[in-house]
């Protein structure tokens, strides 16, 4: 309680590595709080631990990943795995309080630390896939089934279905075929015209890094695995767990056994931090999500706080650590430890990085867009996963009257379970917009409060008093 | 429905899951161990009684809830499993706790 740090950093992935990396390199007192175990992030999940010995099952690019935790590890930062951060509260003095969590259940601590600026480097999570069944088990995420692999040597065995549209679903099929996983079927869901769609992007795309690699891995796990192209819904059922999966493509139905069925539909911001933090947010229309406003260092509406990486607007790894880097530069430059002109120097090569990372954006943007019946689902389909609130509850609910995320939640309870929207928030945004016919843009950001973790009665009681005051004080002052 | 891959080199980490001996390894995480012992689900919800599994494996969804060490509804895929630790899945919402016991 008593040190006040340069920079609380929160999240160890690409951007908050490269962040906490360039920030101690400044000579800045810096902290780095990471719900993992481990630094790495969910795409170098369990970099330094993994019990895996084959380096090709997981591929070239995740090894790298070596190359950004090497200079963390002597870099200077305080480090903080396993540790949660589930409320900020801003002090007199301007700077930050953060409540930490960590330790086992039932003998969790709580702890405070403060820093002068924050780096929000939280990442990405994966955008809902919902349809009939998916909510049963055995259904699990792309991101699941890595983070398996790479932490426990553990993989699907028995009949296994991949489905969705994306990188990840290719990255997924290819590391699990590497480690010698027979892989039953992908489904991708991408509609009929959309690659002639994309292609007016092509050109930025093929000078880019991801031509090469793509194509190579999309065409070795075409060879390895029967692919179904333009999946147009998916229905899931089984007992207890899921056995069966049905598929449709231009109105005909197939059926498959399924004991473990993998989605992906790629990734959105993880914007509860930065949200409930006060940042703004707006709606990324190209990507169908929200993702905090920020400048080119990623300086956000919030004086002090900077986002990085996927969790300020999905583009990647490469991009995520070079505005990583970026953002520690403009807190060195934001707490007069370097000068405006050697920010500007020293970020040359970060957005030369960026500047090469982005260009093959807008093609996988446009090509893997979800597809409407996947984004805007309908009937029974579970939206909340948590509270099970169904398509036909939250449409109805705008009919009858409600205008805005919140009128809707408020009125169906979706988004009121313990994940706090993170499942379906995206979905019910494109819900509600799509019976008023409007954009996701125009139905209200909805309200996110700390704390952005469920916490125990013990956890809130060590709160500082001074914290509690600020919030009376909003309060009173009737800031929603 | 999951197999531990032949070239897992972690050490073995005894816990029990519903009262029954489960060898997981160093670097599991509670969720990753009932996948291991081939439990899919791991608890029922509270609204309907469905089932429900590991789903995200981050910390996002909450579906693998599960009682640990006697604590209920823990994130069974943000606690590493330790020696001794045990899991039992749980089935619908946590019982309130009678104050008076």
């Amino acid at each position: 309680m008593s040190k006040v740090h340069d920079v609380a950093v929160v999240g160890a992935g690409p951007a908050g590595l490269a962040a906490a990396t360039t920030t101690t390199s400044m000579g800045l007192a810096t902290v780095v709080i990471d719900d993992s175990p481990s630094p790495g992030g969910q795409i170098f999940r369990a970099i330094t631990t993994t019990p895996l010995r084959r380096p090709e099952v997981l591929g070239r690019d995740y090894w790298r990943g070596a190359d950004l935790v090497r200079p963390f590890r002597p870099c200077g930062a305080e480090y903080l795995p396993a540790t949660t951060v589930w409320a900020v509260a801003r002090r007199g003095d301007g700077a930050f309080d953060l409540g930490v969590s960590a330790g086992r259940p039932g003998a969790r601590i709580g702890g405070f630390f403060a820093a002068r600026t924050l780096i929000v480097a939280v990442g990405a999570i994966e955008r809902p896939l919902p349809f009939p069944g998916w909510t049963l088990p055995g259904v699990m995420t792309a991101g699941a089934i890595q983070g398996l692999l790479k932490s426990s040597a553990l993989v699907p065995s028995g009949s296994i279905v991949l489905a969705g549209a994306g990188p990840l679903l290719w990255l997924a099929a290819w590391q699990l075929t590497n480690a010698g996983v027979r892989v039953d079927r992908v489904l991708e869901t991408i509609p009929r015209g959309r690659l002639a769609e994309a292609m007016r992007h092509a050109p930025g795309f093929m000078f880019s890094g991801y031509l090469a690699r793509g194509l190579d891995l999309v065409r070795t796990v075409r060879r390895r695995v029967p692919v179904v192209e333009h999946v147009e819904a998916l229905h899931a059922s089984g007992e207890g767990r899921v056995r069966r999966l049905r598929f449709a493509v231009a109105g005909t139905w197939s059926e498959a056994p399924v004991d473990v069925l993998v989605l992906s539909h790629g990734v959105v911001p993880n914007i509860h931090l930065p949200a409930a933090l006060g940042c703004d947010l707006a709606w990324n229309r190209e990507r169908s999500a929200f993702q905090p406003v920020a400048d080119a260092w990623g300086g956000t509406s919030v004086e002090g706080v900077f986002v990085a990486g996927d969790g300020a607007g999905i583009a990647g790894v490469d991009a995520a650590a070079a505005r990583g880097r970026l953002a520690g530069l403009a807190v060195a430059n934001a707490l007069g430890r370097i000068d405006g002109a050697r920010r500007d120097a020293e970020a040359s090569k970060p957005r030369q990085a960026l500047a090469h990372a982005l260009r093959g954006r807008p093609f996988i943007d446009a090509l893997y867009r979800p597809a409407e019946a996947f984004l805007r689902p309908d009937g029974e389909t579970i939206v909340c996963r948590c509270e099970e609130v169904t398509a036909a509850a939250v449409r109805a609910a705008v009919r009858t009257g409600a205008v805005t995320v919140a009128e809707v939640k408020a009125a169906t309870r979706c988004g009121m379970g313990p994940c706090q929207g993170r499942s379906c928030l995206h979905t019910l945004a494109e819900l509600v917009a799509a019976e008023r016919g409007v954009t996701p843009a125009d139905v209200g950001v909805p309200s996110i409060r700390f704390p952005v973790r469920p916490v125990t009665l013990a956890e809130v009681a060590s709160w500082p008093a001074h914290a509690v005051a600020g919030a009376r004080e909003e309060r009173d002052a009737g800031r929603p | 429905m999951f197999e531990r891959l032949p070239d897992a080199t972690t050490e073995p980490v005894a816990v029990t899951i519903d009262g029954a001996p489960f060898e997981a390894r160093a670097g599991d995480s509670v969720a990753a161990a009932l996948l291991a012992a081939g439990r899919l689900a791991s608890r029922t919800t509270p609204a309907s009684g469905a089932p429900r599994g590991p789903f995200c494996m981050m910390g996002v969804c909450f579906d693998c809830l599960v009682e640990i060490d006697g604590v209920p509804s823990q994130q069974g895929c943000t606690v590493a499993v330790a020696p001794g630790m045990r899991i039992v899945t749980q089935r619908g919402a946590r019982a309130a706790e009678d104050p008076s016991s």
